[in-house]
């Protein structure tokens, strides 16, 4: 999925870590009107989740407010080597997915 | 006793300091519309709200409201005891309140999330923590937006 993740791939153990996550999506707010004045639907991510090693670190609950393209960004401490997994969710039945491996020395 | 021009310019100057002080510090916050005060009352509940402790990073004036640069951040240790549990940030003007919930744990470390946002209007956006004791911190800022997102014409 068109989805850019950025993570460091190695860190010492017990670090704080920046995560910082774009997606290509196109927000579109819900509040906009066609130059025939229909009203243009919703369709929006409306929630990220960042799991590390199965466990929940950071979430986000997004609205139209949220430009378009969400990015996002934020930190985590890491304790062992794994998998940071990402999911969107959005309107429309949207979902998308990504991953990123980090070495813990 | 004639005064002198000395204490006439010491007595104006006082008096000058006094009158401003409270104009810049007495911005009050009820003065939030009433959908922004609803949607912050969604998540707070009945609680208090302090002030401080939360810090907004936006810029004060931007020219294209359709993506505006956003930091919130929470001074916090981030253990188990004491961590900032989410961050919601709201906003004045735009057709809806909300702009995101962020969900913290001990395992972010910090308390800290970047994004970008859109602002329909030149507006006040405020930022509310919610601690692991389940205090709320709140921080307000004035953002003027030169170009709106969000409610233009599509073609």
């Amino acid at each position: 999925m068109a989805a850019l993740i950025n993570v460091p791939s190695k860190a010492k153990r017990g670090d704080i870590v920046e995560i910082r996550t774009l997606t290509s999506h196109i927000m579109e707010t819900g509040f906009r009107h066609t130059a025939d004045g229909n009203l243009v639907p919703r369709n929006i991510i409306t929630s990220f989740t960042c799991r590390y090693n199965g466990a929940e670190i950071f979430r986000a609950d997004l609205f139209p407010a949220i430009a378009a393209n969400p990015y996002l960004s934020f930190f985590a401490v890491v304790k062992e080597s794994g998998k940071f997994e990402f999911e969107w969710i959005g309107d429309n039945g949207y979902s998308s997915a990504a991953s990123a491996s980090i070495t813990v020395e | 006793m004639p005064t002198t021009r000395r204490q006439f310019l010491s007595l104006a100057g006082g008096a000058t300091v006094a009158g401003t002080i409270p104009i810049v510090t007495l911005r009050p916050l009820e003065a939030t519309p009433a959908m922004l005060n609803a949607a912050i009352r969604n998540v707070v509940g009945e609680a208090q709200i302090h002030t401080g402790r939360i810090k907004l990073d936006i810029p004060p004036l931007v020219e294209n409201g359709n993506t505006v640069p956003l930091t919130v951040s929470v001074a916090s240790p981030m253990t188990a005891d004491d961590h900032v549990k989410s961050i919601h940030v709201f906003n004045e003007k735009n057709p809806q309140p909300n702009i995101g919930n962020f969900y913290f744990g001990p395992a972010s470390g910090r308390a800290q999330v970047s994004t970008r946002i859109r602002l329909a209007d030149t507006q006040k956006v405020v930022a509310i923590a919610r601690l692991s004791d389940d205090t709320f911190w709140q921080i307000a800022a004035d953002v003027v937006v030169t170009l709106a997102a969000c409610t233009e014409e599509m073609n």
